[in-house]
């Protein structure tokens, strides 16, 4: 069985961030992901990020993760193992993986978890029909294989990530017939919804889908307004025609690798659902067990990387090999998420955190 | 509005917008009306005519009087907040960001759209800049009536038939 000092599951914006950090600092760094090509979601993203030059804000997705991957070349410390899958981690850090049908263990120092988020779904009649199709799906079909799934499409949410897979769906060709919110404003940047209003995409908040029609495949949707409870009003529904529905209702932080060693968790609304909880060093309630970005808290890819960075350096303090600029870039990094998250739209993960924070100290 | 439709009202499309004796020239009309941690406008502005303070999720400020034009803002904006415009007799001349697979060509008519996505009236391009800083965001250079100097936000094709 192979040892190494530090296993870094998940290959996304905070994996691959932490990776550069361990290997820096000298660590015997193993980096795995399940999917072929490292990036997590970034790959996917076509469109140029927010943030500042910190977070490769003006870059597009597709190649920060190029830019990210870059940084891993130099170094002869770290393994990568791609469309390899964690399907267990046990109590003396054996991790356990599976590739191309074969189960393999390797043995770790210390763990950091950065295995990112899950699409949530939406429950409505006929809602298995063919053609309707999370947000991640739709973008690795048409961004990633370049199929189009259709001509026209609905999407369910006004988030960040409904209102830029819609113009990316635009940019690909199809006609986006309404964008559907049930709360009564629009979830994300409104920069990103003035981009689909002035092509002609009308957004209706305060409504929701009652029904999906069709019979072999998705045909149209029927959409009805929802009074200030998110109760429908009567005789307010209306058919729009679709080939594609694309559901974006938000994300749900992947806790379940961290709960397998049994670190304590705790359901936080504000960070998306279940995370593990973390002490100041993004160490779960299991020593050397850490974890870092969407899975300890729904944000942006920018505060992954950020919290990726950070993560990483406290894990090599675990492991007594310091990273020679921890003193400065630890501040550094905290610096940069307390800039993310000092906004109108951190409000909410800071609250979550705070209570992520209270939890561990409780426990 | 803006929260609910996406399409802001007159009165904030005003706010940015400078008087006509400044739009003699062009200068960058910034349309970021929502507090969000983003600054590559003020960081790639070549002359800082550009602020983003005190923090992150501050919204920009333009300097008209710094502005030089130059368009290097337009591109880098993920937000596709952020146009030129200048007034040039009885017509407005507008810089705009376009990401859509349509091409445009000099001297073509195209419909002129307004925030909601409307056709409110013709202009023509007057030129297509895609050079590479710009990474695969080009830059039009459209002419519509002046009447359309706050309505107008982006062009469609006339395809006939």
């Amino acid at each position: 069985m192979r040892t190494y000092d530090v296993c870094i599951i998940g290959g996304g914006p905070s994996g691959l961030c932490a990776a550069q950090r361990c290997a820096e600092a000298g660590l015997n760094t193993l980096l795995l992901d399940r999917s072929p090509s490292l990036g997590g979601q970034l790959i996917k993203q076509t469109h140029k990020f927010f943030g500042s030059k910190e977070h490769y804000a003006k870059v597009r997705g597709i190649d920060i993760a190029k830019l990210l991957q870059e940084k891993l070349t130099s170094f002869e410390n770290i393994t990568i193992l791609t469309e390899t899958t964690v399907v267990g981690i046990y109590e003396d850090f054996v991790v356990s993986t599976l590739h191309h049908n074969q189960y393999k263990k390797i043995q770790a120092k210390a763990i950091l978890c950065a295995v990112g988020a899950s699409e949530k779904f939406l429950a409505f009649e006929n809602n298995d029909l063919p053609q309707i199709i999370g947000a991640g799906a739709l973008q690795t079909l048409v961004n990633q294989t370049h199929v189009v799934p259709g001509e026209t499409m609905v999407m369910i949410g006004s988030g960040n990530i409904g209102l830029i897979v819609s113009y990316q769906m635009m940019q690909a060709g199809m006609k986006v017939n309404a964008i559907i919110e049930a709360n009564d404003c629009i979830g994300g940047y409104k920069v990103h919804a003035s981009k689909l209003r002035r092509l002609g995409v009308p957004i209706h908040t305060k409504s929701t889908i009652k029904k999906a029609i069709g019979t072999d495949k998705l045909e149209a949707v029927e959409i009805i307004q929802l009074d200030e409870h998110y109760q429908e009003i009567p005789n307010t529904s209306r058919i729009i025609p679709t080939d594609v529905l694309c559901i974006s209702v938000g994300l749900s932080p992947l806790h379940q690798l961290t709960s397998m060693l049994n670190a304590k968790s705790a359901y936080i609304q504000e960070l998306g659902g279940w995370v593990p909880l973390l002490d100041d060093t993004y160490q779960c309630s299991v020593p050397g067990l850490f974890a870092c970005g969407d899975m300890v808290g729904i944000e942006e890819a920018s505060s992954a990387m950020m919290e990726g960075h950070l993560a990483a350096l406290h894990v090599c303090a675990y492991l007594n090999q310091s990273h020679p600029q921890a003193a400065e870039l630890i501040p550094y990094y905290e610096n940069q998420l307390y800039e993310l998250r000092n906004g109108v739209h951190g409000a909410k993960t800071l609250k979550g955190i705070l209570k992520r924070k209270e939890a561990m100290n409780a426990q | 509005m803006l929260n609910k439709t996406g399409v802001p009202t007159l009165e904030q499309v005003q706010s940015v917008f400078f008087n006509e004796v400044t739009l003699s020239s062009f200068k960058a009309v910034i349309e970021c009306y929502e507090d969000i941690p983003c600054n590559p406008c003020a960081l790639s502005c070549p002359v800082k005519a550009i602020t983003i303070a005190p923090t992150l999720h501050s919204q920009p400020v333009v300097d008209p009087d710094v502005c030089t034009g130059c368009s290097i803002c337009v591109s880098v904006c993920p937000g596709l907040a952020i146009m030129l415009a200048k007034v040039q007799g009885d017509t407005a001349i507008f810089k705009i960001p376009y990401e859509m697979n349509e091409t445009f060509s000099p001297q073509q008519k195209v419909y002129a759209l307004n925030r909601s996505g409307e056709i409110i009236g013709e202009g023509v391009v007057l030129s297509v800049s895609n050079k590479k800083h710009q990474n695969k965001t080009s830059i039009i250079e459209v002419q519509v009536d002046k009447a359309l100097l706050h309505d107008f936000i982006t062009i469609r094709g006339i395809h006939h038939g």
